[in-house]
């Protein structure tokens, strides 16, 4: 069933200029509005967040939540780093841990070349001042994962990274949120904003409601809030598929990615494997739909019946896609408006933002009610592509 | 078949194999799938067999059933009959009409130029407890067994429940020679009150009603116990049932079986039609979800029709005339037939689809399903991962609003099976606790594959099909 | 369990093995059918309790007859696949689970 919006759940506006209204209204409820609300509110404002489905619905549920800082985009490290201590710190932070695994991440070379460019990996990030990725052998990769087919090499190993559970996670936070006072609907999807004042109005199937302050959150429908507001933006959407198989008997324990070949890959702690990799079927941003393809779920398959020859003795139980978007330069939208004060921009995470949740939340947090950070969001500049979108290459980018 | 069919059908059950000959005879080229061995989808299973004497005695299954053998006769006569795919499952349907199946192992797509869903029904589960213990099944998976196999449970065993199929196997075992065992109905007091008002309607059907109450009367001058307003069914055993106990009147009962067979009516088969995704509502009468279809039985997708059961129970007459009305409108749709020959060739079979539906109303309001609020917390609800009531209840005060957010915590619908057993019950479950209509709580979103395929399956299949047409395009 | 109403008018028997034991079965009935028919039931131990399932709908929606057959890797639906001379059924067994992830509190 298409959901549609739970009018049911969303109550009333609040009424502009209420004196009770919220100080802050985040849009979207995925993992990063979630971690927003959050973090908003332990710092004493009050946060109204509007989810136009259910908290969770897309990418923060589809993801294959692995928690990684290994062959981070060099802009990312330093935001991978500070995000890591907190998913440690889950369960103090939150009273949850949204089963964090700390597992390890693996990333594989199969061939002579890709052992190479591994080596050239760690000698960059080491240049860079990180030691968190460590080169290890084949006799030690295949300690660290004996399941491995033979014709692998060795890899880059990282402790301490992990995964966790998607939604779990998100809930954590969202209900860590509302626990500190955040009102979060379902059902609330924004159709419009203004700036009216020093207040934005915004527009819903439920009501208008206003705060100062307004965080766009909305993944992949990120680009079309900013452009509410009149902030055009590249942003493609992906829907990215993943699978998962019935549970099999423990053969794993890191997350494994390979370098040659689209896969990732884990076993989670009910035997289920968890296989994404960045293959793609249809999304359409209108319905939230997605439509699989099994011609490169076929490709997936081979790969991984190739990577773990366990797998070849393995069946699918479920295939599904998540919406994501994605922009010219594979990171993600983070910071101020260039155009607005009160608008903060978290969005188009491009296939790896779950390790960013817990941080970008705080950062975003942090902007508005401190006006700084200290972690390096520069790159993460919401008008780095100029000012119109459609002459922006995307070549070199993997949405492309 | 190589090149893409003009109509792929989805179950040769009454619906698929009346749109399958009517297909035909309009000019289509028809291609018709199912998992079973044999035509005839659940009320006509192994039609052939029985009727060419290697099963049950036919006789034994009543008048209903030797219209079996004859549909399946006049499907086997029929050009369809070369496009006819046995022991092939579908496990893919999508908004473009990519559809996949398997059979012996061997996968493949295509794209058809329309489909029809016809894959009918299932008994409706409901959930009570030891309902996982070896030695419980439904009284469709005995009645089964006795059309495909010639067998018949040994005593001591009871059917449970409530619906038309209770009484309808229980004469079937009567006419069998199966007299030792017990009927526990749980039909609960006033029901044909409630559901007297709906009685002019299926007056007009009389024949149908009155088949109804001459099984019961049959099978109680049998001699076969039959205790009414049963509650509180629980199945007891160490590894297999032993004995099954519940309340009768005033007075706690206990009934030493080997085999339970329980029955609470059928609910549409929507693992396909959900994972398109088709466009579903809810259907209060029924208590379950449904394709939304307009008169002819298409879908919000283009292209994609369903009939029979699967689009809202109706039982087998309504689903040969919801087959052939799809048909139709394939045929106009596909530019072989006028819309006014559409019309002309309708008017009858409509005139036919009403009479088989009028006795719905009291059929559906009789056998109501049990609210499902007095759903004990230790009673498994998913019988896949063993997941309680008590743990979709927890899951739904710890913040999960909606069936989606409860499979993800508890993994309720995740298993192999993919939610046929439990979605009814997790989508009630969260309506209930919210205060929710059970539409406003939603459904399982269901993803292809709709049954699990091995990986060595997967890695192997043969996408040409697609493919080519792609190009061609 | 069940018993076979005509066991003269049936077609030949063939013979299959259950866990290893050889049962004679009618040919051209499904594995289900032919386990109930033997007295056999127990077809999966669950992966999360362990504790023994059996056949349920017969219909091919529950799977609860999930079987591994001669030396296939996964398993079948016994009440869709139908017997076959010398076909070898063993129960799926539970699953070795995963151990308890590296809580870090
Ligand atoms: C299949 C898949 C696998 C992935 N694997 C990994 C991984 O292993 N590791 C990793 O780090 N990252 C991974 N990611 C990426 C990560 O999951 C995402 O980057 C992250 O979840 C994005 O969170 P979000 O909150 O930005 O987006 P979302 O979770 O999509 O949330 C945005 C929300 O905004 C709502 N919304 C949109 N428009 C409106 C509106 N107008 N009004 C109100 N609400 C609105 C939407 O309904 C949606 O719920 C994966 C993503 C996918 C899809
Ligand atoms: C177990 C059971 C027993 C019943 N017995 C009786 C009875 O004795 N008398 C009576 O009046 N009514 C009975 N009914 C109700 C009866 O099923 C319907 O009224 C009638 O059979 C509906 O016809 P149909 O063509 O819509 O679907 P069905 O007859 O149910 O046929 C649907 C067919 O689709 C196939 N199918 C489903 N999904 C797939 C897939 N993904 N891939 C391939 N094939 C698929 C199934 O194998 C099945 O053969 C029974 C229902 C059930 C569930």
């Amino acid at each position: 069933m298409s959901m549609p919006p739970n009018s049911a759940d969303a109550g009333t506006g609040s009424g502009t200029g209420s004196a009770t209204g919220p100080d802050v209204i985040v849009i979207g409820g995925g993992l990063h509005g979630c971690s927003a609300a959050f973090h908003i509110a332990s710092a004493g404002r009050k946060v109204l967040l509007l989810e136009r489905d259910v908290i969770a619905r897309h990418a923060s549920s589809a993801s294959a939540g692995g928690v990684r800082r290994l062959f981070r985009h060099p802009a990312e490290i330093p935001l991978t780093m500070a995000s890591l201590e907190l998913w440690h710190a889950m369960k103090d932070m939150l009273g949850d841990t949204g089963d964090f695994r700390p597992t390890g991440q693996l990333r594989v070379a199969e061939t002579e070349e890709e052992m190479a460019r591994l080596e050239a990996r760690v000698k960059l990030t080491r240049s860079m001042g990180y030691d968190h990725e460590v080169l290890v052998d084949r006799k030690r990769m295949f300690e660290i994962a004996p399941a491995l087919g033979p014709q692998c090499l060795g890899a880059i190993h990282v402790e301490r990274d992990g995964y966790a559970f998607p939604y779990k996670s998100t809930l954590a936070f969202r209900n860590a949120a509302a626990k500190l006072g955040a009102d979060i609907r379902e059902g609330v999807g924004v159709r419009g904003i203004v700036r009216d004042g020093g207040r934005w109005k915004v527009d819903t199937n439920a009501g208008e409601f206003a705060a100062p302050v307004l965080v766009n959150a909305a993944g992949a429908w990120g680009a079309r809030i900013a452009e509410m507001v009149g902030e055009r933006v590249p942003l493609k959407a992906l829907a990215l598929m993943m699978m998962v198989s019935a549970r099999m008997p423990h053969f794993l324990d890191p997350t494994v990615g390979t370098l040659g070949r689209q896969m990732s890959f884990k076993q989670m702690q009910s035997g289920a494997v968890v296989v994404g990799g960045g293959h793609r079927g249809t999304p359409d941003l209108d319905t939230g739909i997605t439509q699989l393809d099994f011609r490169k779920l076929k490709t997936s398959a081979d790969t991984i019946g190739g990577v773990f020859p366990i797998m070849r003795k393995a069946e699918i139980v479920r295939a599904w896609a998540g919406i994501e978007g994605c922009t010219p330069d594979d990171i993600p939208y983070i910071g101020p408006s260039r155009t607005h004060d009160g608008l903060y921009h978290s969005f188009g995470f491009c296939g790896h933002g779950f390790q960013l949740g817990p941080i970008v939340g705080s950062i975003t947090a942090e902007l508005i009610t401190k006006g700084r950070t200290n972690l390096p969001i520069e790159p993460f500049r919401i008008d780095r592509f100029g000012p119109d979108p459609d002459a922006v290459s995307w070549e070199a980018s993997r949405a492309a | 078949m190589t090149s893409a069919p003009d109509l792929a059908i989805v179950g040769a059950g009454p619906a698929g194999l009346a749109a399958a000959i009517e297909g035909a005879r309009l000019g289509l080229a028809v291609a018709l799938y199912d998992e079973q061995p044999e035509p005839g989808g659940q009320i006509f299973r192994a039609a052939e067999s029985v009727a060419a004497g290697k099963g049950a005695p036919l006789a034994a299954f009543g008048a209903d059933y030797a219209e079996g053998p004859q549909l399946v006769a006049r499907f086997r006569a029929s050009p369809a009959a070369a496009g006819y795919m046995p022991r092939t499952t579908i496990w893919l349907l999508d908004r473009q009409r990519t559809l996949g199946h398997v059979q012996d192992g061997k996968a493949r797509m295509l794209r058809p130029k329309r489909v029809l869903i016809a894959t009918g029904a299932q008994e409706r589960p409901v959930p009570l407890p030891g309902w996982t213990t070896p030695g419980v099944m439904t009284v469709g998976a005995a009645q089964g067994l006795m059309k495909s196999a010639g067998q018949v449970p040994e005593p001591p065993f009871a059917l449970c429940g409530s619906g038309p199929l209770l009484y309808q196997f229980a004469a079937q075992l009567v006419a069998a020679g199966e007299r030792r065992f017990t009927v526990l109905d749980t039909t609960p007091k006033g029901r044909w009150a409630r559901a007297l008002p709906f009685l002019p309607g299926a007056l007009r059907d009389t024949d149908l009603l009155l088949k109804g109450l001459g099984l019961m009367q049959k099978v109680r001058m049998a001699g076969v116990p039959v205790l009414r307003h049963v509650r509180d069914v629980a199945v007891h055993g160490n590894g297999r049932v032993e004995h099954v106990t519940f309340r009768h009147g005033n007075h706690l009962g206990e009934l030493p079986v080997q085999l339970l067979l329980l029955h609470q009516g059928v609910v549409p088969n929507v693992s396909l039609s959900l994972s398109v995704p088709l466009r579903h509502v809810w259907d209060a009468a029924q208590r379950c979800f449904r394709p939304a279809l307009d008169a002819w039985g298409n879908s919000d997708v283009a292209g994609i029709a369903v009939a029979g059961d699967g689009g809202g129970i109706g039982g087998w007459q309504a689903a040969t005339a919801q087959g052939e009305l799809a048909a139709l409108e394939a045929a106009h749709a596909l530019g072989r037939i006028e819309r006014a020959e559409r019309d002309r060739q309708a008017a009858p079979i409509r005139a036919r689809l009403k009479t088989a539906l009028a006795a719905r109303g009291l059929i559906d309001t009789l056998y109501a399903p049990p609210p499902l609020a007095a759903l004990a917390d230790a009673t498994i609800v998913c019988r896949c991962e063993e997941v309680t009531a008590g743990q979709v209840r927890a899951a739904i005060a710890m913040g999960d609003t909606n069936p989606n957010a409860v499979k993800s915590r508890t993994r309720a619908g995740m298993g192999p099976c993919q939610g046929r057993m439990c979605g009814l019950t997790v989508s009630e479950l969260v309506a209930h606790a919210r205060g929710l209509p059970p539409d406003a709580a939603g459904t399982y979103r269901l993803r292809p594959p709709i049954k699990p395929l091995p990986v060595a399956v997967l890695a192997d299949l043969d996408t040409s099909a697609v493919e080519e047409e792609e190009d061609a395009t | 369990m069940f018993r076979t109403l005509r066991p003269a008018a049936q077609a030949e028997a063939v013979t299959i093995t259950y866990e290893g034991r050889p049962l004679s079965v009618p040919q051209g009935i499904s594995i289900a059918a032919a386990l109930l028919g033997a007295g056999e039931m127990v077809c999966k131990s669950m992966p999360t309790s362990g504790a023994d399932r059996a056949p349920y709908c017969l219909m091919g929606a529950c799977f609860d007859c999930q079987v591994l057959v001669d030396e296939q890797p996964t398993p079948v639906q016994a009440c869709l696949t139908p017997v076959r001379p010398g076909l070898a059924v063993r129960r799926v067994p539970r699953p070795t689970p995963v151990p308890e992830g590296v809580a870090h509190d």
